[in-house]
Formats: structure tokens, sequence, C-alpha cells
């Protein structure tokens, strides 16, 4: 359960929306049900009273929305961040993707998302409500008579089991009381699948990737993916392409922007979040940046504003590739 | 109508699939309810509300047309259509059932698709009274019974026992072909799990959505709303509810060049997509406002038009539960009908 209430966060958006100081206030939007909130720019206190909420489900990432929102207006949008979400925003900055002054921070301590994938492993279909008490997650069904009781941890998503810092690194004003960078356990996954057989490792990327779609959606909501035109949706770039030809195609599409997000990825884990198809893409992402770490000193993109990324970086100490190559084969 | 006990499921769907592909809902890896081949050891899973519906088996997401090879000046074009497999699908919903109909509108009305109806005659399609509706179902509101479900055979499955109820010639075939594992049973012995369905439907959280407002010659009204800004707002611009929605039929088509010949194919587009429906003058969609009114519009407004009133959509709740951001059908149609 979050600690900060909703009311604090509303009281705090409608005076500075009330005073001036701000134009509207993006945040996150109820909707039907309990858990399906909708990323969504408020620009009066009643619609904040109305239809704001922050609860276990405001997994959303909204840094991705100021490059849009904040082009052509004038005065400033308050943006509530959690810890993660300003890694984005400080990314964003460094690549200048939107002006700074356009954007008020209000940072919100985070204790952690549930994954309604999970919940629903454990209630299955048909959940009519969800109360949010101080240790467990109560969700009523329209199956079962008494509603079913779930500790949080028990559907924390996995980025959030994984934390990497309840920290935030940017803000204007801070509700709460900050937190610290954490030791977690992020790479556990990426060194399971680097002590496979290359055979075994293909065959595992083979399963998880030959489900996608194509919908595009990891990108669409990937903070670091912010090209005016991708390359996959261009014509002219000849490698357009809407779904993937054969099973090599479907590698393509994931490995190229993999390697297209590499130094700037703050694994926010948007991309994970939002795969219809529950593909763990995340754990792309977390190789490049485990490999980072070991091959130029540990690295966390969107620490601070104008970092400069080992990969378009150069001093002595790189490593020479064939090292890479080296620590591959070994 | 016919009937055996659960436990012999496994022995009919092997009998099936002595003489067609056979294909069930069963849980992948991730736990999630996916229409699977059958092969021995298969298991049919409790929740059949997949993650896709069946479209892809009649309309698969790429396939080749034709091909086109040249030589010494001369243009050869290759008929690359193959001979369907006869197959069978089990555990269709009936909002997944009705889909089929609504691309049988778009693919067999003249000029008519022989890729999509090759498959179509080759496949026998059984489907499944739903036992456990979601909170994101809404199919009623089209006016969809799932407590019956159609196609060539309907099936209820209540306690132990599952009944079929052929609706067709084919249907008829293929319960013959099961015959040595079935009794017969009475119609009335299924009246009670549909009464128990029908009143399921009513307490489901969107059961009241109406389709007021919306439907043929509404388009006028509905275009210019202003609500459609406010809508679209957070939309990504993915293809996520295209592409898990029975009912959407867009594809692209497109020349792949294998270095001595060209191969045409097409694949499923989104109307999401910035470059859907391109055009030698351009984009007639070029924001994110009207990409996304496009979709909703045509399900709710232009295909009614077009259908004598048979709306696009089947409240299968997939876009609901996949959506990235949670936008979706229903709440552009609260915002815009007659909901209150």
């Amino acid at each position: 359960m979050q600690k900060i209430s909703r009311d604090k966060l509303i009281k705090k958006a409608s005076n500075l929306l009330n005073s001036g100081i701000v134009r509207c206030v993006l945040g996150w939007k109820r909707g039907e049900f309990d858990y399906d909130i909708t990323p969504n720019v408020f620009t009066t206190e009643k619609e904040l009273i109305d239809d704001f909420v922050w609860n276990d489900f405001c997994g959303a990432n909204l840094s991705k929305y100021l490059v849009s929102k904040t082009q052509g207006v004038d005065g400033k949008i308050l943006v509530f961040l959690k810890p993660c979400d300003t890694y984005s925003f400080n990314q964003l900055l460094t690549e200048h993707r939107f002006d700074r002054e356009r954007a008020y921070v209000i940072a919100v301590p985070c204790e952690g998302m549930a994954d309604i994938n999970k919940i629903k492993q454990i209630t299955n279909e048909g959940i009519s409500s969800i109360e949010f008490n101080e240790d467990t997650l109560s969700i009523s069904t329209l199956y079962n008579e008494e509603p079913i009781k779930i500790a949080y941890d028990r559907v924390l998503s996995e980025r959030c089991l994984n934390c990497k810092s309840k920290k935030h690194v940017v803000y204007d004003e801070l509700l709460g009381d900050d937190g610290e960078i954490l030791e977690s356990n992020r790479f556990d996954e990426v060194e399971k699948i680097e002590k496979m057989s290359s055979e075994e490792r293909f065959e595992f990327w083979q399963g998880e990737l030959s489900r996608c779609i194509r919908c595009n959606a990891c990108r669409d909501v990937c903070p670091a993916c912010t090209c005016e035109k991708c390359v996959f949706d261009n014509p002219e770039s000849g490698v357009e392409n809407k779904a993937s030809a054969n099973s090599f195609e479907e590698k393509l599409f994931h490995i190229i922007r993999a390697y297209h997000v590499a130094g700037r990825c703050t694994d926010c884990g948007e991309c994970s979040r939002v795969c219809p198809q529950n593909i763990p893409l995340h754990l792309l992402n977390r190789k490049f940046i485990k490999d980072i770490n070991e091959f130029y000193g540990e690295f966390q993109a969107g620490e601070k504003i104008g970092m400069r990324s080992p990969l378009i970086d150069y001093t002595t100490d790189d490593i020479e590739p064939n090292e890479a190559v080296n620590r591959r084969d070994s | 109508m016919v009937k055996f006990s659960c436990e012999k499921i496994d022995l009919v769907f092997a009998e099936i699939a002595k003489t067609a592909a056979l294909y069930i809902p069963s849980n992948d890896k991730n736990n999630k309810a996916v229409f699977t081949k059958w092969q021995k050891g298969t298991k049919l899973c409790d929740s059949h509300n997949t993650q896709i519906g069946p479209k892809d088996l009649f309309f698969p997401q790429t396939e080749d047309l034709m091909a086109f090879k040249a030589s010494n000046k001369k243009i050869e074009i290759i008929d690359t259509r193959k001979e369907s497999e006869d197959f069978v699908i089990f555990g269709v919903r009936a909002c997944d059932v009705k889909s089929l109909e609504i691309l049988d509108r778009v693919f067999l009305s003249e000029p008519r698709d022989s890729y999509y109806a090759m498959r179509r005659e080759h496949g026998i399609i059984i489907s499944l009274a739903c036992t456990r509706p979601s909170e994101a179902c809404f199919c009623t509101t089209f006016g969809i019974a799932p407590s019956e479900p159609g196609a060539d055979i309907s099936v209820w499955k209540i306690n132990n026992e599952f009944f079929w109820q052929a609706n067709t010639k084919r249907g008829e075939e293929l319960l013959l072909k099961i015959e040595h594992f079935t009794t017969p049973a009475e119609p009335s012995e299924v009246e009670g799990e549909k009464q128990r369905i029908s009143v399921l439907m009513k307490r489901l959280p969107l059961a009241n959505l109406s389709t007021n407002g919306f439907g043929k010659g509404k388009t006028n009204e509905l275009f210019e709303r202003e609500e459609w800004a406010k809508l679209s707002e957070a939309c990504l611009g993915c293809g996520t509810c295209t592409f898990v929605c029975p009912t959407c039929q867009c594809y692209d088509i497109k020349d792949f060049n294998t270095g001595n010949g060209v191969i045409r194919y097409r694949c499923w587009d989104s109307c999401m997509y910035s470059d859907f429906t391109k055009m030698a003058h351009g984009n007639n969609r070029n924001t994110r406002k009207e990409r996304f009114r496009q979709r909703f519009m045509h399900k709710l407004v232009y295909f009614p038009e077009n259908n004598n009133g048979l709306f696009g959509c089947v409240g299968c709740g997939r876009c609901i539960s996949k959506c990235p951001v949670s936008m979706n059908i229903v709440k552009v149609m609260k915002k815009l009908g007659g909901n209150v």
C-alpha cells in the first residue's frame, strides 16, 4: 500500500494549479475497475477530486508524455514522478527532448506497484473490486463469496521486487521522505541466461520472442524511444516492417531496439509491463546494463542530467573490443 | 445433443485429431490461455478466455499472396496458395464465434478473399458456453448470448459433463466420429446452465453498457465531437488493441525483394500506426486523435452503416485487459454515447 495518500497529492496539485504556478497536472486517472488507470492531464481542481488516483496500480511512467505535452504551450506542467520515473525524466532532459522549465516535478515516494497479471493468477478473472489495506489487497470477485486477501509482496511487479532505487534523482518538491539507492538482485535473471549454452539461450529467446505480435507497445511506451519517426515505421528506411516475415525477423526488431536504447535505458521496466504477450523484454536491456557496468564501471542512465553514457564517450581506460569477445568465449 | 464425462475429453480430442488438426485453449508457460495445436498431452485449461481469439487461424498475421519471378524481360506470376488442411477449433467463446461472422462480411463479400475463404471452408468451429466471464466482458451489449455460443457445434460444460449440440451438417458429421464416447442427451439438461449464465451476465460490471448513440447514420453527430481530443490523449499509438481484437481485419500488402524475384505478402495493419493507408498524396490521418477516432468510428458507426446495423465489436474485453494505458472502447462509448 502506498504511504502517501491520494488526498495529499490532490491538495498539492490543486494549490499549485489555483495559484497559477502550473497550468495543468499530469497524473493518473481512475478507470472502469479499480486497477485500470490511464495517464491523464488534469486542468481543474474538480477534475482532480473526481478522477485522480494514487494507488498500487499507478505503474505508468509519466515522464515520456512531457515530450508532447510541453510542446507549443506556455506555462508549467506539474508531473508526479515515482523514484524510477525520475531517471527517465533526467535521461529525456539529457537528450534534450523537452524544456526543463516547462515541468514542475513532484516526487512521490513509492512502495512498489502491483502487477494485475499476478493478481489474476491468484483470483482468476471476474474482479469486481479491490480494497487497499495496510498489509494486504482485498480482492472481491463475482465468483467468491468472501474477498480474497493477498499480501502485497506476492503480487508486486517484477521490476518492483528488484527495485534499484527509492531515491528521486530530480524534483522541484518532494512529498514525504526520500529513499535510498538500493542493492537489488535485478541482474540475477540475466546471469541465469548468461550461464545457458548458446543453444539453450537461443531456444529461450526463440520461445519468448516468437509470441511477439509486433504491436510496438514496448517501443511506444519506452522513454528512451522518442525518435520522431522510428525506422520500423518509415517506409523510406528500407527496414520498415509491420510484422515479422519469419522467425528471424521477429528477433531482429527486439535486438535492434535493445541496441538502440543501450546506455540510455534506465531500466524503468515499462516495456515488460505493457507487453500484451508477457515477454520479459527488460532482460535484454538489463544484459546491456550489466555489460556496461562490467566493462566501463557502474553506470546508471538518468542518474544526473547531462551524463555521458560510456557507449558514446571515450576514455583511455575503455576496454579493448577483443576483451569483450574473449570474455564471451570463455 | 450428446454428452460425455469430462474425463473422456482427451480421448475425444485424440479421435478428432486423427482426421484434422485440432486447436484447443491451453495454458502457455505463463499460465495464459492460448489456442494451441493439440497433441498427446496438451491439456484443456479451465479458463478459456484466450489471450488472442481464433482470428489468425483464418487470417494469419502474415501470409504470402503470390510471387513474381523475372527472367528474360518477362514477369512470371506464381500462385503460392496451398490447399488448407482440415482443422477443428474447440473452445471458441460466443463473442469469438460472432467475430467470425463480422470477418465473413469483409472477406467473403465480393470480391471474395480466396485465402480466407479456403480456411473457412476447411475449419470446423466448436464453441463453448462461458462458465466464468471476466469483468471486462460486455458481449451482451452487442446482443450476443454466451449461453448459446453457436457455430458448428455448441458445447456446455456442466459439472463433470460436456454437452455437445450440432448446429450444422459439418457439426453432425463430427459428432458421428466421436459417437462411441457419447450418450444421447436432452436439450433440457442444459437449460439450467443457460439460465445461470444469463443471470451471471447481468451481474457483470459492464452489463448495462449500451450502444445508444452509435450505429448507422451517426457519423456527422460523432465525428467532430470535442471529446475525441481528451479520449485520445493518453493513447501510445501502439497496435495492441487492433492485434488482440478478434474483429480488426485491416491489412497491408507488401513486396519482399528476394534478389531474383518478389514475394507479395500481406500482414495485419493497425489504424493506430502512422503510415496506415498512406497513399501517394500522403496520409489522410496525420494526428493521433484522427487515428484513434478512426478505430472506434469504424467499429461503432462505419461498420454498422455498411452492414445493416451490425456493430464491428463483440465485447470480448481483450482490448480492455491489454491496452497499456487502459483506454478502450468502453470508455469511448460511455463518454460519447447515451450511457450514464
